[in-house]
């Protein structure tokens, strides 16, 4: 059987790795493997690696260098913020979280957990768009409220949220603001002076998987998951992935040089998938903010299709695409966020995520909707 | 052909996919998630995430796509509600037969045709031949595995569709063909038990649904009470055990009645019936046959030599050559030719 040429529109759940992210990489794959940690000349190599991926890391969000803890991704930034300030704050008497429904599951799980360690959990409503609700996130945060967490960008339906806003609500309640900026920072202006904490990922931005960060403010005060070796400040012991660091800070230090170039382009693309989408198909909906949202999100819902068949469809087509989250992709439930949003079940059963990156040409565009627009077809019979 | 093979996570659906490959189809893997695991109990291998993975490897060494299909609501709906609906009546549901004519060959089947496949493979222990315009259905080789009563409800748009690639085999030549090709599941051991009731206690399991114990008497065959017990949903026409009752001569369930609430027992030859009848029956066929030659009540259950009385719309009645027992209402009764499947049907009740 002959295989049709692959399409990958897949690059929220992760991106090729950029150019000079592996040749930031490569030596400490190799010859370079000293612990930075240690004290000789191969050692003060990795360390100096490390410090110039912080420098890159904290120029591509406009922190200092100093704010910026690495950690193994995501997730893991994710934790030690939720956690990491909910624990620090219940010894300052304040035992309240406050999440957005749509929060990444790196966030509400979490948050749910500490629901269970006996802290008060709100998660807050969005509306139609997927944009957080600002009086019910008001009406959420008092005096008990030590953190509260919203992220920059949704990473099913791309919603560019108000943060500038939610943290304005946060802190005139003395409560910290953390957003998870992991779908942003490759597509939009991040500026971590917005909020107290910021997670950040390097595998969406053309970096290698496995490699984070979580930007902590100055003077903000959290405790740590993992306790060891004392690297970052005490707050992420663990030896340090040199190699891994070293490409994050390449592959940001790059997105972020072209970013608006890219954003533009691939927003165009988008836009046009989505125009040939709907020229093609009957019963499609766009999920998602029409203005504020990523320029390369395109979340839909298709009625009368299963997203379980049209994913194995497209799979067989050449297409990689999800439909929804990565993480949940492997066996669909049905979107917290679409749902979270108040579309019905029905068409939440027919979600289908495409995410076209800074590699996608315009003839993938032309030839993925046709086959896209056959496979539905196909279901459909 | 495009075939579509469901994935349990064990020998039997591995080596089916394997033999599909080796034969040249162009296979598909799902693994069908039809309940939420429990990430400790995968840990542990009992269910869900574990069998997933299995299923997953399996694909990977086949190198076949594989996906993971999430059919949690149909299973809740059609087969657990029965399932519970059904002993809480005071009736002997089996799950799996449920499981196969609406989930793998119900919403699975359609929706792997209206994705393109030509058919659904199992691990099933069944042989189907073609003939002529439609297909046989019959026990498999090795008669110590057949499975051919958990399917005896299949009609011929689902046969015509179905592949049990390893009917013809042995469990222990399925298990040498697994080594062959590698696979991880070639001495994973067979499970009895019923998978949404990992731990056996399918009373306790219904119970729980259904919000608490129910409490009843315990009657002999005249009415008079000789105890009490936690709910007709624990027992089963046939049941010895779990009665509490003291006494010289063994008692045996002999009949569950919803109205009060009532278990009946009495001694074991109180069991015997002379024929069931039997409803929501479906003819493989898809029309009743002119004969039958035997009907079989229960899972790896003996044949029982048996003449058709009557059909009428899908209700049927069976005479047995001899009396039998015992007869569980609830339970799939299949009819038999030899070892042709003819149908299968729900025992209403049995015959006095």
């Amino acid at each position: 059987m002959q295989t049709p040429t692959s399409i990958y529109l897949d690059h929220a759940a992760t991106t090729p790795l950029r150019d000079e992210a592996r040749a930031a990489m490569l030596p400490f794959l190799g010859e370079r493997f000293a612990n930075a940690s240690s004290l000789y000349a191969s050692a003060r190599e990795a360390r100096k690696a490390i410090d110039e991926a912080r420098e890159r890391v904290a120029a591509a969000v406009g922190a200092r260098p100093e704010e910026v803890v690495f950690t193994s991704g995501g997730t893991e930034a994710d934790n030690l913020a939720v956690k990491g300030a909910a624990w620090h704050a219940r010894e300052q008497g304040r035992d309240a979280v406050v999440v957005s429904a749509i929060e990444h599951h790196a966030v509400l799980d979490p948050a749910r957990w500490l629901a269970r360690q006996g802290f008060r959990v709100t998660e807050v409503p969005v509306d139609e768009h997927g944009s957080v609700r600002l009086e019910a996130l008001g009406r959420a945060v008092d005096a008990r409220t030590a953190l509260v967490s919203v992220m920059w960008a949704n990473n099913e339906v791309g919603t560019i949220q108000p943060v500038a806003e939610c943290a304005r609500i946060a802190r005139s309640a003395g409560a910290l603001f953390h957003s998870d900026a992991v779908q942003a920072l490759p597509w939009i202006l991040v500026d971590a002076a917005v909020a107290d904490l910021t997670s950040l990922s390097a595998h969406k931005l053309g970096g290698p998987k496995g490699v984070g960060a979580l930007i902590v403010r100055r003077g903000v005060k959290i405790q740590a998951l993992m306790h060891g070796g004392g690297q970052e400040r005490g707050l992420r012991s663990g030896t340090y992935n040199v190699a891994g660091i070293a490409g994050f800070g390449a592959a940001a230090e790059a997105t972020v040089s072209r970013r608006d170039t890219i954003s533009a382009r691939v927003a165009a693309l988008r836009d046009s998938l989505a125009r040939l989408l709907g020229e093609r198909i009957t019963g499609i909906s766009v999920n998602g903010h029409p203005t504020e949202r990523l320029p390369n999100s395109l979340s839909l819902c298709i009625e009368g299709v299963e997203a379980e068949s049209l994913i194995l469809l497209l799979d067989a087509a050449g297409i990689a695409a999800s439909s929804g989250s990565a993480c949940t992709s492997g066996s669909s439930e049905l979107s917290h966020v679409l749902l979270a949003m108040g579309v019905p079940r029905r068409l939440a059963t027919g979600s289908l995520r495409l995410t076209p990156g800074a590699g996608t040409t315009v003839e993938e565009i032309e030839t993925a909707a046709g086959r896209i627009a056959e496979a539905v077809r196909t279901l459909r019979r | 052909m495009k075939v579509l093979a469901a994935l349990s996570g064990g020998v039997d659906s591995s080596v089916a996919a394997a033999m599909l490959v080796a034969a040249g189809d162009d296979v598909t893997g799902v693994h069908l998630r039809l309940a939420d695991a429990e990430p400790a109990a995968a840990l542990h291998g009992c269910c869900g995430v574990a069998d997933a993975e299995d299923a997953r490897r399996v694909a990977q060494v086949l190198d076949i796509p594989f996906y993971v299909w999430n059919f949690k609501e149909v299973f809740a709906g059609a087969v657990v509600a029965d399932f519970v609906a059904e002993y809480a009546r005071g009736r002997t549901p089996n799950p799996c037969v449920r499981c196969n004519e609406r989930v793998k060959f119900g919403a699975l089947l359609e929706r792997a045709l209206r994705s393109g496949f030509d058919a659904v493979a199992t691990g099933h222990y069944a042989l189907l031949h073609p003939d002529g315009g439609r297909v046989r259905l019959c026990r498999a080789a090795d008669r110590a595995k057949d499975q051919s009563y958990l399917l005896a409800r299949l009609g011929q748009s689902e046969l015509s569709r179905a592949l049990f690639p390893v009917g013809g085999e042995t469990k222990e030549r399925t298990r040498e063909i697994a080594r062959s090709f590698g696979l991880r599941t070639a001495s994973k051991p067979d499970s009895y038990e019923i998978c949404f009731v990992p731990d056996g206690d399918a009373g306790g399991f219904v119970e729980r649904a259904l919000g608490g114990a129910r409490p009843g008497p315990i009657l002999d065959p005249s009415g008079a009470a000789l105890g009490e017990h936690a709910g007709i949903h624990r027992f089963t026409v046939g049941q010895r055990r779990g009665l509490g009752l003291h006494g010289p001569e063994p008692r045996f369930v002999l009949a569950l009645d919803p109205e009060r609430g009532a278990v009946v027992v009495g001694p074991e030859d109180l069991l015997a019936r002379s024929g069931l009848e039997a409803e929501e029956v479906r003819w493989t066929a898809g029309q009743a046959p002119e004969w039958i030659g035997a009907v079989q009540v229960r899972a790896h259950g003996p044949e029982i030599p048996a003449t058709l009385e009557w059909t009428e719309g899908d209700r049927a009645r069976v005479r047995f050559a001899r009396p039998e027992g015992p007869i569980a209402p609830g339970q799939l009764v299949a009819f038999y030719a030899g070892d042709e499947v003819l149908g299968g049907g729900l025992i209403a009740r049995g015959l006095g």
